[in-house]
């Protein structure tokens, strides 16, 4: 029996917007265990980053809450960090500098060694003083990642972090994050829109369905680590991709009020 | 096949960069892109050499009187010979320009970075800023002259208003391009409010700052020039006056010469600025 380090409680999310206000998420709750690896899948607009920034304290739900440990996550926690799409470097900063600015924000000196052998993991060691343009989105990536691991946190939320890179770059980096996370065995957090990349990744993918944003269906995947690449071809992957498939088709047909009784 | 395509890499999602620096979009990117080479640089010495060499032996060709166009030769003879009368007025002329650009611009962006994070505020205020920055400050010296006296206030005035909203709108441009990604990476972190302004907000807003700064202090030379030739007994503005009821022309270009030389250095110094700082937005 794992211990939980995340708890959800029926968190619900409401957007008041000028044209009235949008249910994005209702009545979730979910337990997220000591160093797992979860995804969280759905299609756009099921509020899973609605979830995920709720959970990194980036802003309030309008009812439940979200526990780390006995604490209630109100604003952000130096125990949870985010990666963030498309990289999100400050691109007027250089690598070293945009590494060294989760330290500068809370007025620490940079863990120069921890940060020196993270950049040499990820094979970015000699490129500290180029700038993010200078980069491709695979290293920029990666860049990202060590600045959120470099302040030792103990979860990882990632909101779609490897959906804008193409498909070579984006099976690189899902075997770099599982090498990643096998070493370091941090609770994760992967919010993606792909069933496959959270079927590769995932300890267990947890479905969300739209409007308003629920929890639709839990899968535990049980496939054995380190996980090749090459596994997404295996016909028993491919079953589990139609599994998570058929029933998130089911779902919207329900949602549509196609379903057939 | 297209020549202009013929050699490019196809990559069509890059910025250009500044290529050469014409016209005004080349003449305010910093972007670290294409450097004069070269070449470039012995051809614009060489047109300059051509014309200045040019126009002398012209001039001297068909005798023109030095009071209609005086020859090159002249012109740097009368800045050497008159340098003793020109300084002081250098001095007077950069001080107010200096003080009026220093005064304008810090309100300018102050208001801008206070007035964008009200959209209500800012709604509000922009026609009126609208309006300091349309309206030529030139109109209100020969005002400001009869309230505040023949010294450098009245100029020093002028120049903070027509600088000051010059570096106010183009500094809002820059606050209101909110990258909300970038200020929760910041929150994220545990980034303050303060923070978040010096660390996200500003280095964000950083080349609309520096093209405003620049825009501004040309503005603010220009108003202080004309300024002092509106009242006064001091300035190169006045000088320009002075020289040409006297009809000495090869003084009056000198000053030309002079202000042309404030007038690039300016740009030369907003430019390095803005390669230093700003160099990370092609």
């Amino acid at each position: 029996m794992t211990k939980t380090k995340m708890a959800i409680h029926s968190a619900t999310k409401f957007y008041e917007t000028r044209s009235g206000s949008t249910h994005a998420l209702d009545n979730v709750s979910l337990d997220v265990r000591e160093g797992e690896f979860l995804c969280i899948l759905g299609p756009s607009g099921c509020g899973k980053s609605t979830l995920l920034w709720s959970m990194a304290g980036l802003h309030a739900l309008s009812g439940g809450e979200v526990k780390l440990g006995s604490e209630t996550i109100t604003q952000p926690h130096p125990e949870i960090a985010m990666i963030f799409q498309d990289a999100n470097l400050l691109p007027w900063r250089n690598l070293a500098k945009n590494i060294a600015l989760p330290f500068e924000l809370k007025r620490k000196p940079p863990d120069q060694a921890r940060i020196d052998s993270l950049l040499e993991r990820v094979n970015l060691k000699g490129f500290e003083n180029k700038f993010p343009r200078e980069l491709s989105g695979g290293m920029q990536q990666r860049a990202s990642i060590v600045r959120s691991l470099a302040v030792d946190p103990s979860v990882l939320l990632m909101d779609e972090p490897f959906g804008a890179l193409d498909a070579f770059t984006r099976d690189e980096m899902n075997l770099l994050i599982q090498e990643i996370w096998m070493e370091t065995r941090k609770t994760i957090v992967f919010v993606t829109h792909s069933i496959s990349e959270a079927i590769f990744l995932a300890d267990r993918v947890v479905v969300m369905s739209a409007r308003p944003g629920r929890i639709a269906s839990i899968y535990d995947i049980d496939i054995p680590r380190p996980r090749p690449v090459d596994i997404q071809t295996k016909p028993d992957f491919i079953a589990r991709v139609l599994e998570i498939k058929g029933s998130i088709d089911n779902g919207r047909g329900a949602a549509a009020g196609l379903a057939i009784t | 096949m297209d020549k202009a395509l013929g050699n490019k890499i196809p990559e069509f999602n890059k910025k250009p960069g500044g290529a050469g620096g014409s016209g005004l979009a080349g003449l305010s990117s910093f972007g670290s892109g294409d450097h004069r080479s070269k070449l470039e640089i012995v051809v614009i010495i060489l047109v300059a050499v051509v014309i200045i060499g040019g126009s002398e032996i012209l001039l001297r060709l068909f005798n023109v009187p030095q009071y209609i166009i005086p020859k090159p030769t002249q012109i740097v003879t009368a800045l050497f010979t008159e340098w003793h009368f020109l300084w002081p007025h250098i001095v007077i002329t950069l001080y107010e320009l200096l003080t009026g650009f220093f005064i304008g611009g810090s309100i300018g962006f102050i208001l801008a970075a206070v007035i964008t994070q009200f959209p209500f505020v800012e709604k509000v205020v922009t026609p009126y800023i609208l309006l300091l920055v349309t309206t030529p400050m030139l109109a209100l010296v020969p005002l400001l002259i009869l309230r505040f006296g023949f010294g450098s206030e009245p100029r020093i005035i002028a120049v903070a208003l027509a600088s000051g909203p010059m570096v106010m709108i183009n500094a809002a441009t820059g606050f209101r391009r909110v990258d909300l990604a970038k200020i929760a990476l910041a929150r994220s972190f545990g980034a303050s409010t303060l923070q978040i302004f010096t660390k996200i907000r500003i280095p964000m807003a950083m080349p609309m700052i520096i093209v405003g700064l620049m825009v501004g202090s040309i503005f603010g030379l220009l108003t202080a020039i004309g300024a002092e030739m509106v009242g006064g007994a001091e300035g190169l503005g006045n000088r320009l006056t002075y020289y040409s009821a006297l009809i000495r022309m090869p003084q009056f270009f000198a000053i030309i010469f002079l202000l042309a030389t404030i007038g690039i250095s300016i740009y030369i110094f907003f430019f390095w600025l803005g390669k230093k700082w700003a160099s990370w937005e092609a």
